[in-house]
C-alpha cells in the first residue's frame, strides 16, 4: 500500500501531531542517552567536563532535530529520498577531496558549527533511498536481475567511498544495512545464497592477497583481524586494548565495582573509554546488571521499531522504519561484540551513549523519520 | 505507478514475514550478547577481577638495613651511615634547566652527573624521581632544604650506606659491599627481588660476602596503586622489612690495630689464635686498603695504585697466599718420626754440614756443621742434616699424614675470600699432578719445609695451636650471628701421643729461651708469659748470596710461629714477613711484641722484655702510640 492509495484527511495536522508521536520510543531514547551522560560523567572522574555537558547539549539539539523531522510529512521525505542520497554521495566525494584527516582517516568536513561526517549521513540516506526505490518498484519486478543490480549500485558506491577513507566499520555497516533492506523488500532467496557464497570467496581472497602487491586491506586492518583472532599475539600492542577491555568488563561481576569505582577506566587501562569502549566502563562499574539493562533498553527500542513498521501499511514507511531499526541494531551489536571480544575492533560507537556529535545527531534525525512515518501512517 | 491490490497484498505479506524474521534474528543476537556478558561477568568474574588487580597494584620494595659487624669487645667494624642525595622530578620542576642552574649555585654538581640526570629526565615519565647528586654533605642538604621554595621539584633523599669506621684495619677480613652487578645477578638462579632495587648493596668479598644472607635481612614492601602509565596514585598498605642479623667477630680490634701498626710498611701477615675455642684474635695482612673507597665506587686511578703496588695491598695474605714454611715445618717432620717410633729424644745424628744422598749433596744452613745433635738440639739450632736423616727414615707419606693432622694441606674453614689449601705433597699427589715418581730428594727438601710444601700463615697458626693443645683446634672467626653464639672450635684431642707433643713443646721453648736458640734474642722474660716458638726462613731463590746484597723481591721470606705462655698455652701466633730476610732476625721480634700485646690485652710492661731491649722497645712503643694517635686524628677529620 502506498500513501497515494489512502486519503490524507485522517492524518493529524498542525500541533495535534505532537499527541500522535510515539512517546514510549522517545522516553527509551532519552533513558539510553542518560546512561551515556552518567558514564561520561564517570570517566571524566566525576566531572561534567569535558564530555558529559557537550553530550547533553548535543542530545538537546538532536531532540529538536527529531521533532522537526517528525513534523514533516513522510511523503515529503519519500520524495526527497533520492535527492538526500545524492547529496550524501556528493559529501562523501567532497570529504575524499577536501576532508580533514583524523586518526589516520579522512572522515569529516568542517561546516562551521560542527564537524560533519558524511559517512554518518549516508547510513540514513542509503536506507531512505532503498526504501523509496522499493516503494516505487512493483513487486513482480523485485527479483528480476536488472532491478536487483540498480540497488546494488546504490549500496556499493558509497561503501567503496567509505572504504577508501578508510573506515572499515562504516563500510561493513552500509553493506549489511543495504543487503538486509533488499531482503526485507522481498528479493528472491537465491540472490542472498549467491552473495553469501561470494562473500565467503571474497574473504578468502582478501586473506590470500595479504603480503602481495595487490593487497586488498591495509596492514593495520590485517593486524586488527590477527589480534582479534588471537589477542595474545600482541599483548602490549593492539591486543592490549582488547585484553584491557575484557578485563574491565569481566571484573565488573554481577553488580559492578560501584559508580566511579572502576579501576580499569579510572586508571586509564581502558582505551577510548569515552567513545568506543564506554560500554566496558558501564559493565565495570555497574556489572552484569548494568550492562544487561542497557541491552534490554536497546532491544525495547528495536521492538518498538519493528512493531511500528509492521503496523504501518505504507510500504515506504515500513521499509524506512525497519531500516532505521536495523542501523541502530548494527551500531550496538557491532560495538558490543567488539568490546566483548566477539568481533575485531572496527571503530563503531555505542549508539546514543558514546561521546560524539555526528552519530548522535544523525540517529536522532533517523528516529525523527520513524516518528514522521508513525504520525503520518495511513489509518 | 499504481500497484494492483494483489501486488500490494503480496508485498505486505512478504515484508511482514521477512520483517518478523529479521526482528527475531536481531533479538536472538542480542540474546547472544547477553549470554556472552553473563559468561564474562559472572562465570569468569573472579579471573578478570584478579587481572584488574594485577594491573592496578604494584609492589615497591623497602630495602632492609644491613646487619652490623662488631669485634669481640663490641667495637663497631661495619655499620650503616645515612647518606644524602638530591633528586628531581621533572613534572614538579617546570623549567628543569633553570632549576638545575639555581641548584648548582648552592651545591657542587659534577657536570657528568647533571648531563646524565637531564638525559634520564628527558627519557623517563615526568613523575619519576631522578638522582642529580649522590653522597652530598649534610651542609649541602640543609642549604637545599632552606632554599626549597626556589627549587621546585628538587627533593633531598636519605638512604643507608655501608661504612667501615676502622678503615684499613679489617679490609681483608670483612671485605666490602658494593652495588649489585649483572655478574652478581647471574650467580643466582632466581635472584631475590630486593637485589633489583637500584643502588642496593651486597657483600662482594670477605665476611660481607660469606654472610650475605644473614646480614641482608628481608625486604619490606608497600603496595601502591598505579595507573596505566605507572604513576603511583596512592599507597595501599606497607609491611616493614626485617633488618639483617648483626655479626660479632672473634677478633680484637685493638690487637689487630696494633699488629697493623707493628707490621708497618712491611709486606707481611700475622695471625693470633686463642687456644681455648679457636677464636681468631687477629688476622692481619699488610699493607691494607680502605674498603670505604670500594663502597663509594673506587676511581680507576686509586685502583691502579693498589694494583701496581709490589707489596700487594689487595691480597689477603693470611689466607690466600701460601709460602714454603721453611724450618717451621721441622715440627711436623720431628713429630712424624716420633710417632713412627723411629727416633727417641736422645738419639743423635752427626751433622758434618752436609749430607750425600744418591749423587747429590744436601747442605745444612751451617756449613761448618752442628756435630752430634739430638731432637731438642736439632730444633734449637735448626739443624738441617738431622732432618735429612729423619726424612730418609720416615718417608714422605708419614710426614704428609702428620702435616694433615696438624691442619696443613686443607683449606681452613674460615669465612674469608680465596682461602688457599696450601700444599701437603705425597707420592700420590706427585704422580697425579706432575706425572712423575716421587724421588728421595723431594722428601729431603720437604723435611725442612722447602720444595713442594706450601702453607698459609693461618695454617701455620693452626699447626702451632694443635701442637700447643693436642686438640684439633679450628679457627673461629665469627663469635655470634644475630645474638646466636657459634659453637666452640677448640676441637677434639688429636691422635698424637701427648708425650711426643710435650717433647716438641719443650724443644720450642728451648728455641726461644736457651742462650743458643735461634730465637733467643726475641725472648720474653716475664715468668708466666714466656713463649715457645720456631723460626723459619724460606728460600725464594736458590742461592748463596747474603740477603742484604740482593733486591727486595729476591730476599728470603722470614717466618715465625709460637705459642705462649709455655706453661699454660693461651695463644698461638704465626708471622710471615715477605722478603724479610731471616726468621730469627725479622719475624721473631714482631711475634714477641704481638704475643705480649695479646697476653696483656694492651701495651705490655717493659719488664716483660729482656733488660737490654727495653730502651729500644720503649722508643718503639712511643712511636707506635704517636702514629696511632695521628691516624685516629686523621680518621676524625675524614668523618
Amino acid at each position: 500500500m502506498s500513501y497515494l492509495e489512502y486519503t490524507v484527511k485522517t492524518v493529524p495536522s498542525g500541533w495535534r501531531k505532537v499527541l500522535y508521536l510515539n512517546w514510549p520510543l522517545i522516553i527509551l531514547l532519552t533513558a539510553v542517552a542518560c546512561v551515556g551522560f552518567l558514564m561520561l560523567y564517570s570517566v571524566a572522574g566525576g566531572s561534567l567536563q569535558p564530555w558529559a555537558e557537550p553530550q547533553m547539549e548535543r542530545f538537546g539539539l538532536g531532540l529538536a532535530a527529531m521533532f522537526i523531522t517528525a513534523m514533516v510529512p513522510i511523503w515529503l521525505w519519500r520524495n526527497l529520498s533520492a535527492l538526500i542520497y545524492l547529496a550524501a554521495l556528493a559529501l562523501l566525494v567532497a570529504v575524499e577531496l577536501f576532508g580533514a584527516v583524523g586518526m589516520g582517516a579522512q572522515r569529516w568536513i568542517d561546516i562551521g558549527f560542527m564537524r560533519l561526517q558524511p559517512s554518518e549521513v549516508m547510513k540514513i540516506a542509503l536506507v531512505m533511498a532503498l526504501a523509496a526505490y522499493y516503494d516505487w518498484l512493483p513487486m513482480k519486478r523485485v527479483s528480476r536481475p536488472i532491478w536487483v543490480i540498480a540497488p546494488l549500485i546504490l549500496i556499493v558506491t558509497p561503501t567503496f567511498l567509505v572504504l577508501t577513507q578508510p573506515d572499515l566499520g562504516t563500510a561493513i555497516l552500509l553493506m549489511t544495512a543495504g543487503g538486509v533492506m533488499m531482503f526485507l523488500a522481498g528479493v528472491h532467496w537465491a540472490y542472498f545464497a549467491v552473495v553469501v557464497a561470494a562473500a565467503g570467496g571474497a574473504v578468502y581472497t582478501v586473506f590470500l592477497s595479504r603480503g602481495t602487491p595487490w593487497q586488498l586491506l591495509k596492514d593495520y586492518q590485517f593486524r586488527r583481524i590477527d589480534t582479534f583472532l588471537d589477542p595474545s599475539t600482541d599483548p602490549l600492542g593492539a591486543g592490549y586494548h582488547i585484553t584491557q577491555a575484557k578485563i574491565a568488563m569481566g571484573s565488573g561481576g554481577w553488580t559492578g565495582r560501584g559508580f566511579m569505582q572502576g579501576t580499569q577506566s579510572r586508571l586509564n587501562f581502558l582505551p577510548e573509554k569515552h567513545t568506543d569502549f564506554i560500554f566496558n566502563t558501564l559493565a565495570e562499574e555497574f556489572g552484569f546488571v548494568g550492562g544487561f539493562s542497557l541491552l534490554v533498553l536497546y532491544v525495547l527500542i528495536l521492538m518498538f521499531c519493528i512493531v511500528a513498521a509492521l503496523q504501518n501499511r505504507d510500504r515506504y514507511s515500513s521499509l524506512l522504519i525497519l531500516g532505521v531499526g536495523l542501523t541502530f541494531f548494527l551500531f550496538f551489536a557491532v560495538n558490543m561484540s567488539m568490546v566483548m571480544g566477539l568481533a575485531p575492533v572496527v571503530g563503531v560507537p555505542l549508539p546514543m551513549v558514546s561521546y560524539g556529535g555526528s552519530a548522535m545527531l544523525v540517529l536522532m534525525i533517523a528516529f525523527g523519520l520513524v516518528q514522521s512515518a508513525h504520525i503520518h501512517r495511513p489509518r | 505507478m499504481r500497484r494492483t491490490p494483489r501486488d500490494s497484498a503480496e508485498s505486505s505479506r512478504r515484508m511482514t514475514r521477512r520483517g518478523l524474521l529479521l526482528g527475531g534474528a536481531q533479538i536472538a543476537f542480542a540474546g547472544v550478547l547477553g549470554l556472552r556478558m553473563r559468561h564474562m561477568q559472572v562465570d569468569q568474574a573472579a579471573e578478570f577481577r584478579l587481572m584488574a588487580e594485577e594491573n592496578r597494584i604494584n609492589i615497591h620494595l623497602i630495602p632492609p638495613s644491613r646487619g652490623r659487624i662488631f669485634d669481640r669487645e663490641g667495637r663497631v667494624i661495619a655499620e650503616n651511615e645515612q647518606t644524602y642525595r638530591i633528586t628531581m622530578r621533572r613534572e614538579d620542576a617546570g623549567d628543569v634547566e633553570e632549576v638545575i642552574g639555581r641548584l648548582s649555585a648552592l651545591v657542587d654538581l659534577r657536570p657528568e652527573d647533571v648531563a646524565r640526570a637531564l638525559e634520564e629526565m628527558r627519557t623517563s615519565p615526568p613523575f619519576l624521581q631522578v638522582t642529580v647528586a649522590d653522597r652530598v654533605s649534610w651542609d649541602a642538604i640543609s642549604r637545599v632544604a632552606v632554599n626549597a621554595p626556589a627549587l621546585p621539584g628538587v627533593y633531598p633523599e636519605v638512604g643507608l650506606s655501608r661504612f667501615y669506621p676502622q678503615h684499613e684495619t679489617f679490609a681483608h677480613v670483612v671485605g666490602y659491599v658494593g652495588p649489585v652487578s649483572e655478574r652478581d645477578l647471574a650467580r643466582y638462579e632466581d635472584p631475590e627481588p630486593v637485589l633489583r632495587i637500584p643502588r642496593f648493596q651486597i657483600g662482594k668479598v670477605g665476611i660481607e660476602a660469606k654472610f650475605e644472607e644473614q646480614l641482608r635481612g628481608s625486604a619490606g614492601a608497600k603496595r601502591v596503586e598505579v595507573n596505566a602509565v605507572g604513576r603511583v596514585m596512592r599507597e595501599l598498605d606497607r609491611r616493614e622489612g626485617e633488618a639483617g642479623a648483626d655479626l660479632q667477630l672473634t677478633v680484637d680490634s685493638e690487637l689487630q690495630d696494633y699488629i697493623k701498626a707493628r707490621l708497618g710498611e712491611e709486606s707481611a701477615s700475622a695471625v693470633v689464635i686463642d687456644l681455648e675455642h679457636g677464636d681468631v684474635l687477629a688476622i692481619a695482612s699488610s699493607p691494607s686498603y680502605d674498603p670505604n673507597k670500594f663502597v663509594r665506587g673506587i676511581s680507576i686511578g686509586d685502583y691502579g695504585v693498589l694494583r701496581e703496588n709490589n707489596h700487594r695491598p689487595l691480597a689477603s695474605k693470611t689466607v690466600q697466599d701460601a709460602y714454603p714454611p721453611g724450618s717451621t715445618f721441622k715440627i711436623v717432620t720431628a713429630l712424624a718420626a716420633l710417632e713412627a717410633g723411629l727416633i727417641g729424644p736422645d738419639e743423635t745424628v752427626y751433622c758434618p754440614g752436609h749430607m750425600e744422598i744418591g749423587s747429590r749433596r744436601f747442605h745444612c744452613w751451617k756449613r761448618s756443621g752442628h756435630g752430634h745433635v739430638n731432637l731438642e738440639q736439632s730444633l734449637r739450632d735448626s739443624c738441617d742434616v738431622y732432618y735429612y736423616d729423619l726424612a730418609l727414615k720416615v718417608g714422605i707419606d708419614r710426614i704428609a699424614e702428620m702435616g694433615r693432622k696438624l691442619g696443613l694441606g686443607a683449606a681452613p674453614d674460615v669465612p674469608m675470600s680465596a682461602v688457599t689449601a696450601g700444599l701437603m705433597p705425597d707420592r700420590d699427589w706427585k704422580r697425579r699432578e706432575r706425572g712423575a715418581e716421587w724421588r728421595i730428594g723431594d722428601t729431603v727438601n720437604a723435611s725442612i719445609g722447602q720444595g713442594y710444601v706450601l702453607t698459609s700463615p693461618l695454617q701455620q697458626a693452626i699447626m702451632v695451636a694443635r701442637v700447643a693443645t693436642g686438640r684439633a683446634v679450628e679457627p673461629r672467626l665469627v663469635r655470634s650471628v644475630g645474638g646466636q653464639l657459634t659453637p666452640s672450635r677448640g676441637g677434639a684431642p688429636l691422635d698424637i701421643d701427648p708425650a711426643h707433643l710435650r717433647m716438641i713443646r719443650k724443644a720450642m721453648f728451648v728455641v726461644s729461651n736457651s742462650r743458643r736458640g735461634t730465637a733467643y734474642r726475641a725472648r720474653i722474660i716475664a715468668e708466666d708469659m714466656r713463649l715457645a716458638g720456631k723460626t723459619g726462613t724460606s728460600q725464594v731463590l736458590n742461592r748463596v748470596v747474603r740477603n742484604q746484597d740482593v733486591p727486595w723481591e729476591e730476599r728470603d721470606h722470614a717466618l715465625f710461629v709460637n705459642f705462649a705462655p709455655y706453661e699454660a698455652p693461651r695463644i698461638a701466633v704465626s708471622i710471615v714477613v715477605e722478603h724479610g730476610g731471616g726468621g730469627s732476625s725479622t719475624a721473631a721480634p714482631i711475634a714477641r711484641d704481638i704475643t705480649l700485646q695479646a697476653l696483656y690485652k694492651g701495651t705490655p710492661p717493659l719488664e716483660a722484655y729482656p733488660a737490654g731491649d727495653r730502651e729500644r722497645i720503649q722508643a718503639q712503643q712511643e712511636r707506635l702510640e704517636r702514629e696511632r694517635a695521628e691516624r685516629a686524628a686523621e680518621a676524625g677529620r675524614r668523618a
